[in-house]
């Protein structure tokens, strides 16, 4: 038996999220699908398992093509998929939630549900209460009932998608020696993940994403560097860039921790220095974006301290590191940035410095014409945000940014863009930067981290594990801190 | 947009209008009823004679001063569901301020509208500091507001304020003169000044969302918080001006229903204005100029089928079901479009 996608395509407007997918799946194998987020991993698994349509391609189990329309027919053939976070309801019983996908019944038998749950429960070691409310368990035991539930719908195909996540070491060890004893039993199980090591740990075969493609398939074990190679591409960044002096500290991060919900960022000291560019690496949600959020006020800092520009700034709120010129620009560039339904013209009002009380629309029209003329934003001064293309809000939000800025704080400025504009977002950067003003970016992009950063601070778990300077670091030895590893 | 685009969007609004016409004529024929014969009767019921006139125009005050409030917690993203307690709470301030300030019309009258604007006002704020700071969505707390506006106006009716020597939910002793809205007609409660209070209200919304940085920041909350947010624009403040604003205009209309129509303070004092002005703002896409004609078309609907009632033996409550019809046919079709637009814009 074995599971095979045939040259499956998916398209999300411009962006070829999975271009001629092809992955050959045998039984009783743990297959690995690695790569960085925005590889197309959890595109293809989403395919996989009906809830997202392909727009070409073929899935076929022992020959037979399967109709993966929706979650309930993937299922039904056999496709059974463990989310990131499970799909439990939490204020349900355990045996409300086993039997809530079951089909067919129309009056549930709670008693008879309960016995199949632990029929299918003992060979693995689980032992849940079937009348205790799911809110009870762990994350670790939530995926367990997840697991027990697919089996028992008669999965044979099993995907996980980033199933470590949220889950404690023992957990991991558990869920690990479940998935082996699965594959033993002859199922087909999908092991989605960005983590190097894990993947190394369990898997025997694994597949590598990187933008949308299959980039190479090997057995395992194999040596790291290959993998890495393959996650992130050959980085060919030669760091030629000339030393540029800077000024004296602008953000200053002592002993800080940052606590975002269940996330926390501990520990944190460093400096940022005027006219400094300084990038953050690491996999998405190391703690990148809560050392960003924190360095602006969204995230309350629970011990330590802040400055910016020798100010102290803990325990200030947004607006007040706003009034003190510091500018923040998130990822969701339509979801954190820019007004859905507004225009250009009244993005710039909103934006801009004249805070009177009646809006002169004929001069706000001029200057707004004047702003896209000079951002080269190809749009009117009429049109809503939403009708622009990527590279052109992201050229929007540069233009919307007040002037003299002392710290600018960015979220992947490139993400999405074509080389073009991710070319001229940096042009504006870094002219930024030549005014004095101190830059600090979240990238998933090794190059562009290489390129533009004078030092780079790699995260991992909510740590900063090593600060490099960028002029001597190579795109390996980044890749293997990423991945949590000391280089050799 | 162009003009093109313009008046190709305007025909798509005309559809759903031209089926509810339709859909009325079927309900009407079904009902036995001639529908040229039926709507004539309606017209007539609604307009014909300076008495008649005057009363629609009178339940139309209020109901476009509901709906001029809501245009703007609209816009702020609100769904002020606690209109309806905000009107009533209008009354009952304005109902204190006609019943306990002394003196002449020209200060008891204003009196009582600055009295109904501050009721309804503090009835909204309530709903929006329980959503600002104690995050209750705003349609449950709006929704519980509601329930106690009603119950303190029954309570007034039926207690303290209670006729002497009756109990009962038919209303307070009416207002004296002096305390009531000034009338141009003999035997007419037409009001100037409500209707010209409602037609400020209408100019007043229609420039605050249009001309000022108040309304552009307003729509910038209600349609992306986080965004407005990160803007800089303390999103919890605009909320609250949002809800006040509704609060002020609702609590006038609530004024209106007490010293323009009711001349009294009665349970059911808000009318149901609170309610049909959703319907009217719904079907008005928001825009503060479309308004004044459509409240004039509900109003007339529900006053002229009583007409229904008397002369072809229909029931009155079609001329309800005919403007839910249209308002739902109208929001599907703007769903339909949606729809139509996503298909063909690559997402």
């Amino acid at each position: 038996m074995s599971l095979l996608l045939e040259d499956i395509h998916k398209r999300f407007g411009a962006v070829h999220a999975n271009n001629a997918i092809t992955i050959e799946v045998e039984k009783g194998t743990l297959h690995g699908l690695l790569g960085e987020n925005g590889a197309g991993k959890s595109t293809l698994m989403k395919v996989l398992s009906g809830f997202i349509d392909r727009d070409s391609g073929r899935v076929l189990l022992d020959g037979q093509e399967l109709d993966l329309s929706t979650p309930k027919t993937a299922i039904q053939a056999g496709v059974g998929m463990l989310h990131q976070d499970p799909l439990v309801f939490l204020p349900l019983s355990v045996v409300d939630n086993f039997l809530m996908g079951s089909p067919g019944h129309r009056f549930l038998n709670r008693a008879e549900g309960a016995a199949e749950l632990r029929k299918i429960s003992e060979p693995f070691g689980f032992n849940f209460d079937p009348d205790a409310p799911a809110r009870t368990l762990t994350i670790g035991e939530r995926q367990q009932l997840e697991i027990v539930r697919l089996l028992w719908l008669g999965a044979k195909v099993l995907i996980l998608d980033e199933p470590t996540t949220g889950i404690s070491e023992i957990q991991r060890v558990d869920l690990f020696a479940t998935l082996r004893k699965l594959a033993d039993q002859g199922m087909i199980v999908i092991f989605v993940s960005h983590k190097l090591e894990e993947v190394e740990e369990l898997c025997q075969r694994v597949t590598v994403m990187r933008q949308g493609r299959v980039v190479g398939e090997t057995a395992l074990p194999t040596p790291a560097e290959r993998l890495v190679e393959m996650m992130f591409g050959q980085v060919i960044t030669a760091s030629d860039r000339p030393q540029v002096e800077h000024g004296e500290d602008t953000l200053v991060l002592s002993g800080v921790t940052f606590k975002e919900g269940n996330l926390e960022v501990a520990d944190l000291s460093t400096s940022v220095a005027k006219g400094e560019v300084i990038g953050l690496a690491g996999l998405e949600g190391s703690g990148q974006r809560t050392f960003l959020g924190g360095c602006t006020g969204l995230v309350p800092v629970s011990s330590g301290t802040i400055t910016v520009g020798g100010r102290s700034m803990t325990k200030r709120r947004y607006r007040d590191f706003m009034r003190d010129g510091v500018h923040y620009l998130p990822a969701g560039r339509l979801e954190e940035g820019l007004v859905e339904g507004l225009s250009m013209t009244e993005h710039f009002i909103l934006a801009g410095e004249d805070k009177s009380f009646f809006i002169d629309w004929a001069a706000a029209r001029k200057s707004s014409e004047e702003s896209i003329g000079h951002f080269s934003i190809k749009g009117f001064h009429d049109s809503p945000a939403e009708s622009l293309s990527g590279g052109n809000q992201q050229r929007l939000l540069l233009a919307m940014m007040p002037p003299g800025l002392k710290l600018l704080l960015m979220e992947h400025p490139t993400r999405g863009l074509d080389i073009e504009s991710a070319d001229w977002v940096w042009t504006q950067i870094l002219a930024r930067r030549d005014e004095g003003t101190a830059i600090v970016f979240a990238s998933a992009d090794l190059d562009e981290l290489l390129r533009y950063s004078d030092r780079i601070l790699v995260f991992f778990n909510g740590r900063i594990i090593k600060e490099v300077e960028a002029r001597s670091t190579t795109g390996e030895q980044l890749g293997f801190l990423i991945g949590g590893k000391e280089p050799e | 947009m162009t003009l093109k685009a313009r008046s190709k969007r305007s025909y798509a609004n005309l559809a759903p209008i031209a089926l509810a016409v339709l859909v009325a004529v079927v309900l009407l024929v079904l009902a036995g009823a001639n529908p040229f014969e039926a709507f004539k009767l309606m017209g007539q019921g609604a307009f014909s004679g300076w008495t008649k006139t005057g009363e629609t125009l009178m339940a139309w005050v209020p109901l476009v001063l509901a709906a001029a409030g809501l245009i703007i917690t609209f816009n702020a993203g609100l769904w002020n569901i606690g209109i309806e307690g905000q009107i009533i709470l209008g009354g009952v301030a304005a109902s204190w301020a006609a019943r306990e300030v002394g003196g002449p019309g020209w200060v008891v009258v204003p009196a009582a509208i600055i009295a109904g604007a501050l009721g309804g006002m503090l009835w909204a704020l309530l709903a929006g500091v329980l959503k600002t700071r104690f995050k209750v969505n705003e349609i449950f707390g709006g929704l519980g507001l509601d329930f106690v506006a009603a119950s303190l106006a029954v309570y007034l009716v039926i207690g303290p304020w209670s006729r002497q020597g009756v109990a009962s939910t038919s209303g307070t002793d009416l207002f004296r003169d002096e305390a009531r809205l000034p009338t141009i007609l003999e035997n007419n409660r037409l009001s100037l000044v409500a209707v010209a209070l409602a037609i400020a209200a209408v100019v007043f919304v229609y420039y605050l969302m249009r001309g000022t940085l108040f309304g552009l920041r307003l729509k910038a909350v209600g349609r992306n918080a986080r965004s407005a947010f990160l803007l800089g624009i303390p999103t919890s403040r605009y909320m609250l001006g949002a809800f006040a604003l509704c609060g002020v205009l609702a609590g006038i209309a609530g004024s209106m229903q007490a010293i323009g129509f009711h001349f009294k303070l009665i349970p059911a004092i808000s009318g149901g204005y609170g309610f049909l002005g959703i319907l009217v703002v719904l079907l008005a896409a928001f825009r503060a100029a479309w308004i004044a004609p459509i409240a004039l078309f509900f109003i007339a609907m529900s006053r002229g089928s009583t007409q229904l009632d008397l002369r072809l033996d229909v029931d009155s409550a079609l001329g309800g079901v005919i403007t839910g019809i249209l308002v739902l046919l109208v929001i599907l079709g703007g769903g339909w479009q949606m729809r139509r637009l996503k298909r063909r814009v690559p997402a």
